[in-house]
């Protein structure tokens, strides 16, 4: 679905139903040089069980028109400008790595607008390491081959996909390689800047939910601490077997964690 | 972190798609002998027919055994997935007719195996597609033959009889520039000797039958999407791009931004046409894979050792392969095929049609049959086989002369494979 936001161009996957603004409503926000269809195993389920899906492609990701915004800020901003451009007053929001920061971030921000809040492979602070952080800028290709290679578990380079004849890695690589360049620096910078976790987590009343793999490098569960004292309502779920690209690796304990929750 | 590195080919050989099974500790991958998955429960089923979850329903379109096997060859291919197919026809047949349909055109180097010649030319005719074949080394030839209706490009990475080597980054380009996919047909090559995604190709396919297998006990085909190519820029696409009637409206473009074609291949291709491969055949590629680079190395070092006999003995007129400096693309394949050119050529022998009959009959470890690709060494002679109903003038045009001889070089001790050539040799020049 295509709406206006801000005046500009966005898309917006509703899980292959017409959206009903009606039906409580869930927001899927991926992370940094992604776009809407690392959910695809996760929205299409909602949509047909009693959701309407709101599956973004952020600014300059996707097929949402640029420019990426610069900051974990105003895309929390730009979350509730897409929820007034679809009509819906209040969301579950469930995001991945820098899009788990920007569910935060828009929880703590508008908590009329927010019913419920899912964390999938976050971390707080995402620092992300100089070496990284110079390759997006200087070097994107290998960059996306770094962080291709961490966010996958060990064992997601042989892992059996339960997406019949899918190669996750191949995939995600080539959904990062389809971004425009500079979108990914842009996305890291945000990641790395962002400095309001604690803060945020400690504004945000609804239901909290984390979803972690067991084995993430990029966002390893015990960097989590701080978001989890500062919302006590929150719990969490750790996924054997998985590394950061949750959705991929482990598509059905994902949404396993989300089903009653979102 | 330390720096990060992808697994190596040998290894992604022996473990892409597989960990020991949880349920039983097998090492080996399971054959999965099983048309049919049982639900959970009602709702369960009800995702995995509408694609709301990963998981297997029926092993038609999809199965586990398979699925280790198609992901296996999407990571050696350095593509995004792979479907396993009854046959490389099926693949060829596969890649097709999920992009193209009745009014579609297709632009088709003119070297092909005699199989996807036929397909193109006289089968896929009869549903509306119809194909322009060109010379795969005249690029122009390339450029001028696409149409406003044109979907696809199609060639082998080398092709028949000839070995033309295939200029994949070029054909690629003139591809790109028309935004239409360039398919190729691997089957000579494998992702060891050459990894057509990484030159530019967008789709590729085998027949597993050959060396992917190795053994020469199944016939199998395996279709693999590179993702690289955007089917929505294109505009050519709406099978990827608009809403499809036979699955519930789905745009496969918008569920994945990269997997749309293999989507579609899947649940319309395999669930409609039903050209599977068997769980059991899937499981006897996956052992001739796990030995793949080990086995091409052999092949290509026993294939220098026969050409250069070949090149140098009297009886012979010429030798057509492309490492030879004698080959039309030998600076090409230098730069495509570093590693070698496979272990399939040709070579002339002097006499004719009779002498090629003689030499034929008088080997004993070359096998006569009509395949390619075995760990066992094989022959044919074409002009009295396959094309024997041809003129020596029809013969010319199909690029094979009357002592043209095929070989596919196997496994064995070399020294036993240019015994037996000497000998049939001699013998082919007795009247
Ligand atoms: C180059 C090439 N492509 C495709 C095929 C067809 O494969 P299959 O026999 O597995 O259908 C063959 C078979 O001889 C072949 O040699």
């Amino acid at each position: 679905m295509e709406l206006s936001v801000n005046g500009r161009e966005a898309y917006v996957y509703t899980g292959g139903r017409t959206f009903d603004a009606s039906l409580p409503t869930v927001v899927f926000i991926h992370g940094a040089e992604h776009d809407h269809c690392v959910w695809v195993l996760q929205t299409r389920y909602f949509a047909h069980h009693g959701r309407s899906v709101l599956a973004v492609d952020l600014p300059g990701h996707g097929r949402s028109a640029g420019p990426v915004l610069g900051s974990v800020e105003e895309m929390a901003d730009w979350i509730v400008a897409l929820l007034d451009a679809a009509g819906v007053g209040k969301a579950a929001l469930v995001g991945h790595s820098m899009g788990s920061l920007i569910a935060l971030e828009c929880a703590a921000r508008h908590p009329a607008r927010v019913s419920a809040l899912a964390l999938v492979g976050t971390a707080f602070p995402m620092r992300v390491s100089d070496e990284l952080l110079g390759a997006t800028r200087d070097d994107e290709p290998l960059a996306q081959d770094m962080v291709n290679i961490w966010s996958h578990s060990a064992y997601a380079q042989y892992p059996g996909n339960p997406g019949p004849g899918f190669w996750v890695m191949g995939e995600n690589l080539r959904l990062m390689q389809r971004q425009k360049p500079g979108v990914m620096h842009a996305d890291f910078v945000a990641c790395n800047a962002y400095a309001n976790g604690a803060a945020a987590a400690a504004a945000v009343k609804c239901p909290a939910l984390l979803v972690l793999g067991k084995r993430d490098i990029m966002t390893p569960p015990r960097a989590t601490k701080e978001l989890m004292a500062a919302m006590p309502q929150s719990r969490k779920v750790e996924i054997a077997g998985s590394g950061h690209a949750l959705m991929a690796e482990k598509p059905d304990e994902v949404l396993e964690a989300l089903v009653g929750f979102v | 972190m330390a720096n990060p590195r992808y697994l190596g080919f040998d290894t992604l050989s022996l473990h892409a798609g597989q960990q020991p099974d949880p349920t039983t500790g097998a090492r080996a991958t399971p054959i999965f002998q099983t048309t049919s998955f049982v639900f959970r429960d009602t709702d369960h089923a009800a995702s995995l027919f509408n694609m709301e979850r990963a998981g297997h329903v029926y092993s038609r379109i999809s199965n586990p055994t398979n699925a280790v096997l198609e992901e296996r060859i999407a990571a050696l291919e350095n593509g995004i997935g792979a479907i396993a197919t009854a046959s490389g026809q099926a693949a060829l047949h596969l890649a097709v007719c999920t992009i193209a349909g009745a009014g579609s055109h297709i632009v088709s180097s003119r070297s092909l195996y005699g199989g996807s010649h036929n397909l193109l030319q006289y089968t896929l005719k009869r549903f509306g597609i119809e194909t322009t074949f060109v010379d795969p080394r005249n690029l122009d030839g390339w450029r001028a033959a696409i149409r406003p209706n044109t979907r696809l490009l199609f060639a082998e990475t080398l092709g028949n009889p000839g070995l033309d080597v295939l200029d994949v980054p070029n054909v690629a380009q003139i591809a790109h520039e028309a935004k239409l996919p360039l398919l190729v047909d691997s089957t000579f090559t494998t992702p060891y000797l050459m990894r057509p995604f990484d030159l530019g190709a967008d789709l590729l396919y085998h027949s597993a039958t050959k060396f992917l297998g190795g053994h020469g006990v199944a016939i199998g085909g395996l279709l693999v999407d590179g993702g690289a190519f955007d089917w929505e820029a294109s505009g050519r696409f709406p099978e990827l791009t608009e809403p499809y009637d036979g699955f519930h409206g789905m745009d496969f473009q918008e569920e994945s931004t990269v997997a749309a074609f293999l989507l579609r291949a899947r649940r319309e291709g395999l669930r409609d046409f039903g050209a599977c491969m068997a769980p059991t055949v899937a499981f006897q590629i996956l052992q001739g894979v796990e030995t793949l680079a080990l086995r091409m190395q052999r092949h290509v070092e026993n294939t220098r050792e026969v050409a250069a006999f070949l090149a140098g003995h009297a009886a012979v007129e010429s030798v057509n392969y492309p490492e030879l400096d004698t080959h039309p693309d030998c600076a090409l394949a230098r730069k495509l095929l570093p590693r070698g050119c496979g272990a399939v050529f040709t070579f002339a022998i002097k006499g004719g049609r009779a002498a090629g009959r003689r030499f034929i009959e008088s080997l004993r470890v070359f096998s006569h049959l009509a395949n390619v690709g075995d760990a066992k060494s094989l022959v044919i002679h074409p002009a009295s086989t396959t094309h024997f109903r041809m003129d020596d003038a029809a013969l010319a045009a199909a690029g094979i002369g009357p002592g043209t001889i095929r070989l596919s070089v196997g496994l064995e001790d070399p020294r036993d494979l240019i015994d037996d050539l000497a000998g049939a040799l001699r013998v082919s020049q007795k009247n």
